[in-house]
Parts: C-alpha cells; sequence; structure tokens
C-alpha cells in the first residue's frame, strides 16, 4: 500500500510550469505520461486514478440499471396484462416463462433481483461510488484518495461482487427470490422454494462481498476528506457535496458491518445447522429439528443496516443537488451550516430508526412509539433542507440545464415521497398500510426516484470534467420532462392502490374481485413503465454516444462555478493538478457577490469584499 | 506528506483508515453481541462454562500484544533483527492463539456442544470464529511485512506500516478480552 500520491507530487514538482500549456486543449494525461508509460491494462483496467475508478463505477452502475429497470418492466408486463401472453418473453427466459406468461417463481425472482440491484448495485454503489471518487480529490484539492490501491479493490470487490449476483440469473434453479431482504426461514431453508437453493447462497456471498467492497471505499473517502484537503480547505469551506459524501462513507462504515454479521449468522443457518433464525418448522411435510431461534432477531440486523442504507443511497444525491442548484442559480446555497447541520442529524437519527420497517411483527407498542416519534423527527432536517433548496433558487438567476432541470425534479419528488413518510412512520396507520402499494409508491419516489434524479443531475453535470465533451442538451431535455411525468404516472396511483389495502409482492390480483377495480390502472401502469424505460435507454445512448462524440469543452469551467474540480485541465491526469495543488480562501458558494457572477475558492479575499 | 502545501502535524491517512475500520469492526461484534443478549433473553437458552483452553489463549494473544509493541520500537530503532525476530514471535503467537481456539472448539464439541446443538453454543462458534479470522488477517499482515524487511533493493523507513499493524493487532486483542468477558458475564 505505498502512497502512489506521494510519488506524483515529486513529478509535478518538475514540470509544472511547462504543463501549464495543457489548458484549453485537452492534453490526456499530461505531466504523467513522460514519467512511467501506462498500458492500457494500468489506465482503463487496474487503475488507481480516482477519476478512472469512479468511471468504473459509472459504468458498471449503468449496466446494472438496464438490467434492474428491465426486470421491472418483466414484472410489470404480468401484473399490467396478467392475462396475455408474449411469446417473445419465452425466447429470452425458456422455461420461467413457459408459453409467454412469466411464472410465479419467475415473478418473485425478478421482483428481488430489482431491488436488490437498484438498491445495493446502482444506487449505493453506482451512485455514491461515482461521485465520492470523482469529486472527494477533485473538491477537496487532493491529488488522489488516502490509499489509492484500497480504492481500486473496493472497485474489484464490487466487480467480483458484480459477477457473483449475475452468475446467479443463470444458474438452473434461478437467483434468490425471497425478497431483497431475504428474511428467514425462506431465505434459511433451501427447500422452502427454488429461489432459496444456490442462488440464495450466490447472493449472500455477492453480498458479503459487497460489503467488503463498500467498506473499503468508505474508509478511503472519510480519511481522504479529513486529511488530505488542501491548504485553507477548512471543513466550512467544502462544498455541500463532499458533506454528504462523508455523512454517507460514515453511516456506511457503521451499518454495513452489522448486515454481514446478520448475513453470516443466516449462512450458519444455511450451511451450519444451526438455528439463530429457525424454530419449529414444518418444510414439506417434515418437521425440522431446529428449535430456539428467532427470524425476529434477523429483521433488526437487516435493518440496523437497511435504514441507514437508505440514507446512504439519498446523501449524495441531496450534496449533488445542493451544489448544482446553487450553480444554476447564480446564487450561494441558503443555510449552508444548516444544511450540514441537517445532514448529520439525518445520520444520527438514521441508527435510531430501523423499527419503523418491524412495526407489525409482534413489536411492543411501547417500544414503537419511540421508533415514531424518533421517525417522525426526520421530518425536521429533511424539512430544512427543501426548504433551503427552495430558497436557494427563489429569484434565482436560473439556467435550466438538464442537472439544474433534474435537481428540481429532485426536490419536487422529495417533497411528494417524504410525505407519505409520515404516515407510514405512524405505527397506528402502517398496520393498514404496511406491505400494500402505498409502501412502494412511498419509497420509490422518496428513495428511488429521488436518488436517480440526483444521479442523472450529478451526471450532466460533472460530464464535461469525466469526459472532457458535453452531452447533448435536447436529448437531456426529453429525458428529463418524460422521466418526471412518467414518474409520477407510475408511482402516485399506487398510493390509491395501497389504501384499498392492495398488498405488495403478489403475483396476481385478477383472482380478488376488491382489487379488480385496478385492473386497468395496472395496464395504465405498466404501459408507462415501458415508456419511461425506453426513455432511460435514450438516455445511455447519449451518454455513450457523447463520450465519443459528445461537443468538446473549450473551457475548463463550463458552468462558471466556484469549486476546485474546475480549476483542474479539461482532461486532468493522474494527479490533478499539473503544478501545486491551488489553495484555497473562501468557501464553495460566492455567486453573485460584490457585483461579480461568480468568485472561485482560489481567488483571495479581498480587503474590500463584503462579508459572508 | 502528499501535497506540497498540505498542513503539518497530522495523523498519516493510513492511520486514520486503520481507526475507521476497527471502528466499522467493532460494529460487527456489536451487531454480533447483541444478537446474543436478544437471544439470551429468550426461551432455550442454554448456558454453559467456557473451554478452559480460552484462558490460554488469552494469554498468548496478551502475549503477542508485547512482542509487537517490541517489534515497533525496535524498527525505529533500525535494529532489523530483533524486528524481524519480534514480528516471526508474534505471527507465531497468532497462529498458537488460533490453534487454542480450535482446540476449544473441539472440547466443546466433545462435551456435546456441537455447531448444531444449541443457539449458545453457535454464537460461540460464530463469534469466535469471525474474531479467529481477523486475527489470521493480521497474521497475513505480519507475513507480508516480515518479507519485506527482507527486501534489499528498496529500503522502506517508514514506521508507518508497522505502527498500523501494531494498531490493529492491540484492537483484536482488546476485541478478545471483550469477548471473553462479555461471554463469561452474559451466559
Amino acid at each position: 500500500m505505498s502512497n502512489e500520491a506521494t510519488l506524483h507530487s515529486q513529478d509535478f514538482l518538475h514540470h509544472g510550469h511547462e504543463a501549464d500549456h495543457g489548458h484549453g486543449n485537452g492534453h490526456d494525461g499530461h505531466g504523467h505520461d513522460h514519467h512511467h508509460e501506462e498500458t492500457f491494462i494500468s489506465k482503463y483496467i487496474f487503475s488507481m486514478d480516482h477519476k478512472m475508478i469512479a468511471k468504473q463505477f459509472l459504468i458498471t452502475g449503468i449496466i446494472w440499471a438496464i438490467i434492474g429497470a428491465f426486470f421491472s418492466v418483466l414484472f410489470r408486463l404480468q401484473l399490467g396484462y396478467p392475462d396475455a401472453t408474449f411469446p417473445w418473453l419465452e425466447s429470452i427466459l425458456g422455461h420461467w416463462a413457459e408459453g409467454g406468461r412469466i411464472t410465479a417463481e419467475a415473478y418473485y425472482a425478478l421482483v428481488t433481483m430489482h431491488g436488490t440491484i437498484l438498491v445495493f448495485f446502482v444506487l449505493t454503489a453506482g451512485l455514491s461510488g461515482t461521485f465520492s471518487n470523482l469529486l472527494i480529490p477533485l473538491q477537496i484539492g487532493a491529488r488522489d484518495m488516502a490509499s489509492p490501491f484500497m480504492n481500486m479493490l473496493s472497485y474489484w470487490f464490487f466487480f467480483i461482487s458484480s459477477i457473483v449476483m449475475m452468475s446467479s440469473l443463470f444458474v438452473q434453479t434461478g437467483p434468490a427470490s425471497g425478497g431483497w431482504t431475504s428474511y428467514p426461514p425462506l431465505s434459511a431453508l433451501g427447500d422452502a422454494s427454488i429461489g432459496s437453493k444456490i442462488g440464495m447462497d450466490l447472493w449472500l456471498i455477492s453480498m458479503a462481498l459487497f460489503v467488503v467492497s463498500s467498506l473499503l471505499g468508505s474508509l478511503n473517502y472519510i480519511s481522504t476528506i479529513l486529511n488530505m484537503r488542501t491548504k485553507g480547505m477548512s471543513m466550512t469551506k467544502m462544498p455541500l457535496t463532499v458533506w454528504s459524501f462523508l455523512f454517507t462513507a460514515i453511516l456506511g462504515v457503521l451499518s454495513f458491518p452489522v448486515l454481514l454479521s446478520g448475513f453470516v449468522l443466516l449462512l450458519f443457518d444455511r450451511h451450519g445447522g444451526t438455528s439463530f433464525y429457525l424454530s419449529e418448522l414444518f418444510v414439506a411435510g417434515k418437521v425440522l429439528p431446529n428449535e430456539g431461534g428467532s427470524a425476529i432477531l434477523y429483521q433488526h440486523l437487516f435493518w440496523f443496516l437497511g435504514h441507514p442504507e437508505v440514507y446512504i443511497i439519498i446523501l449524495p444525491a441531496m450534496g449533488m443537488v445542493s451544489e448544482v442548484l446553487a450553480v444554476n442559480s447564480r446564487k450561494p446555497i441558503f443555510g449552508y451550516l444548516a444544511m450540514v447541520g441537517s445532514m448529520f442529524a439525518i445520520t444520527l437519527l438514521a441508527f435510531l430508526v430501523w423499527a419503523h420497517h418491524m412495526f407489525v411483527t409482534g413489536l411492543n407498542p411501547f417500544l414503537g412509539a419511540f421508533f415514531v416519534l424518533l421517525t417522525l423527527l426526520i421530518a425536521v432536517p429533511s424539512a430544512i433542507k427543501v426548504f433551503n433548496w427552495i430558497t436557494t433558487i427563489w429569484r434565482g438567476n436560473i439556467r435550466f440545464t438538464p442537472a439544474s432541470l433534474f435537481s428540481i425534479g429532485f426536490v419536487s419528488t422529495f417533497i411528494s415521497g417524504g410525505l407519505t413518510g409520515i404516515w407510514l412512520g405512524n405505527s397506528a396507520i402502517d398496520i393498514h398500510l404496511h406491505d400494500t402499494y402505498f409502501v412502494i409508491a412511498h419509497f420509490h419516489i422518496v428513495m428511488g426516484v429521488s436518488a436517480f434524479f440526483g444521479m442523472f443531475a450529478g451526471i450532466y453535470h460533472w460530464f464535461p470534467k469525466m469526459y472532457g465533451r458535453y452531452m447533448n442538451q435536447t436529448i437531456g431535455f426529453i429525458h428529463f420532462w418524460i422521466t418526471l411525468i412518467g414518474a409520477y404516472l407510475i408511482f402516485w396511483p399506487m398510493h390509491y392502490e395501497g389504501m384499498a389495502g392492495m398488498p405488495r409482492r403478489y403475483f396476481d390480483y385478477s383472482n380478488w374481485a376488491s382489487f379488480n377495480q385496478f385492473a386497468e390502472l395496472n395496464t395504465f401502469i405498466s404501459f408507462v413503465v415501458i415508456i419511461v424505460f425506453a426513455t432511460q435507454l435514450l438516455f445511455v445512448f447519449n451518454f455513450f454516444y457523447s463520450i465519443f462524440k459528445g461537443r468538446k469543452l473549450t473551457t475548463p469551467n463550463p458552468w462558471n462555478a466556484t469549486t476546485l474540480e474546475w480549476t483542474t485541465p479539461i482532461n486532468p491526469g493522474h494527479g490533478n493538478w499539473p503544478g501545486e495543488i491551488p489553495e484555497v480562501h473562501r468557501w464553495a458558494y460566492d455567486y453573485s457577490k460584490d457585483g461579480k457572477d461568480f468568485i472561485p475558492q482560489t481567488v483571495p479575499v479581498s480587503p474590500d469584499e463584503s462579508g459572508h | 506528506m502528499i501535497t506540497m502545501n498540505a498542513p503539518k502535524n497530522k495523523i498519516h491517512p493510513h492511520k486514520y483508515s486503520m481507526w475507521i475500520a476497527m471502528a466499522s469492526i467493532t460494529m460487527m461484534f456489536i451487531g454480533f453481541t447483541s444478537a446474543y443478549v436478544v437471544k439470551r433473553s429468550q426461551a432455550n437458552w442454554l448456558s454453559f462454562d467456557l473451554p478452559a483452553i480460552f484462558y490460554v489463549s488469552t494469554v498468548l494473544i496478551l502475549l503477542s500484544s508485547g512482542t509487537i509493541y517490541l517489534a515497533g520500537r525496535q524498527f525505529k530503532a533500525r535494529n532489523m533483527g530483533a524486528y524481524k525476530q519480534l514480528i516471526t514471535l508474534t505471527a507465531l503467537l497468532g497462529i498458537a492463539f488460533t490453534v487454542c481456539q480450535f482446540i476449544g472448539f473441539a472440547d466443546m464439541k466433545n462435551h456435546g456442544l456441537a455447531l448444531d446443538s444449541t443457539v449458545s453454543a453457535s454464537f460461540i462458534y460464530a463469534i469466535v470464529g469471525a474474531h479467529v479470522l481477523h486475527v489470521l488477517g493480521g497474521v497475513a499482515v505480519l507475513l507480508v511485512m516480515f518479507f519485506r524487511a527482507f527486501r534489499t533493493r528498496v529500503r522502506t523507513y517508514s514506521s508507518v506500516p508497522i505502527e498500523v499493524a501494531s494498531t490493529y493487532w492491540h484492537f483484536v486483542d482488546g476485541l478478545w478480552i471483550y469477548l471473553l468477558i462479555f461471554f463469561s458475564l452474559a451466559r
């Protein structure tokens, strides 16, 4: 684990000045290639450059997102058209869709994999892995991560984890199908369902590797942010993005290990004959010897991660949205310290609310009351953040780019999804609403759609930094409007289905007279799903096309932003700054100040400047 | 350190990462032991005495903390011979600790407390086993450092690796003491 960055800082000393002409005409890796030739493998595959690792996380995440979203199209076909047959399904899924209709087993496998892939592989690794890697060193003024080697390992553990999860899709008994939460006893007993056989083992192995990847990454993010800031970059001068990545990493480091211990015990139950989670069970007419276990124990361990996990997903999106909104409103972020404080409050509360996922498991109602209170408390920091975002764009000189539109969309979905959280956080109302489509609507809007919007905002905004080119704006606008309208059309009606008591995770509702009223609504939702999915493919096309053919950058600072990443050359080499790392003199949000449109962080504070 | 204009007197990032990693591992064992506490309060809990050899292994791992501390001092004094001997001794004590834990497992099994016998025994296997894996991870690191000490082409004068390894070693030591006290009190 030698510190690569130390070596490179020597290189830069030697020819810091001659590299200056690299500004503006996009020298690739200038000031770096001279010293040791990079092969294709060391540059693109086993790279230790945080920017390349970020791209690896992003592209792997995009591939997973396509797969995960496609799975939702498949099971929406079943829900929207329960009587129709699609012969092409049989040609891609084989006996999982005999006669062109998805089997019940395949349906549950698709739902489980959709959840697992989107929550962990896309919105954790793909979102926080990408942008923490890209932005932390660039925005705090560091050459690279604290340990570039561990950073590389973090990606490769994620890659192996992806391979294992992907291979579980192809085993004969199919992937895990007990839901993304993998509750025992279903997940602990191979005989309980075909999805609980080898697919479940692969799921657990893959997730264990994923936890290792996430821990290696988070360790690095925290020690980089706390140790490697450039001169003048005090904690309170950091952009909110970096704060959000810091809190995300702290959440990950403290909650993922608990999930791992839950998984270890589950593996023992599966293969060691132990009874941590199992007691007095009958499977296939046989009495099992297991006694004394508690299935609820797993739920406690799982949700101790599971709840912080939703903040691991949403916090990076919040940070990026704050940054994008301030830049594109040409106004300082409103209430910077309140933003940091509310993220801290969310981080703290994240560890104290897990049992609100378990109100109906027989949890002591008195205990439940405490969890209700703590859960509802999260509304306070969330409301502060929403207020500050709205106040930031209020009377701003707003530039409507795809990034800023997605940020505004984020605020919209975060409000409408967050409000239903207040309903679900009440243990009394939850008795009616738990495990219905109301829950699906709530968490998809507040966590799924919002986090995706934050991610899209980040991709559109920092794409020029990643590839030295712009993404196509027109396609970006089409992408935004269809996705925003589509997301609401998909998830809004689900609230009504949930309030009517329609349970989630059912394969076919047509046997229930009470839910027949929703048959046409379900068809409509599935129809919108297909359109929105096609629009995401348009985005993927735009992304890959723009890497090679997008409009080239002519200035290193295309958005006129104040933060440090835009002081690097258009295509920075490993080490980011060809010369010295710039010194920071002010916070990240000096927009429209003293008659100037923006003042970069590197500009010294002049004596006649008004205070901030 | 990393940059020319980075402030001085800061803790080395690798040391920092190790502290965060230890917090992370601590959370994992908090997860384990709180699961143990939850289970213990429920019916059908069988309580039993820990294998006596666990106390032998406690002495071994305490000794090894002493040897790695001395190894760090010898490294800083550039007494590389003594340094190599001491980290070898530390690694051997770590392996001896592991062997003792497995003898303890065999002892439990002989007394009818196999892995799948009762939940309280299963917990010992799972938690002590997870701890042994962390000790073995430390042994692997010591082996790497042992072979690095023989390199002639590149000599390292930085004491950061031995300090980080030493911190980790004391941590797994402390973790075992915690587990031993926990298992003795919460039977």
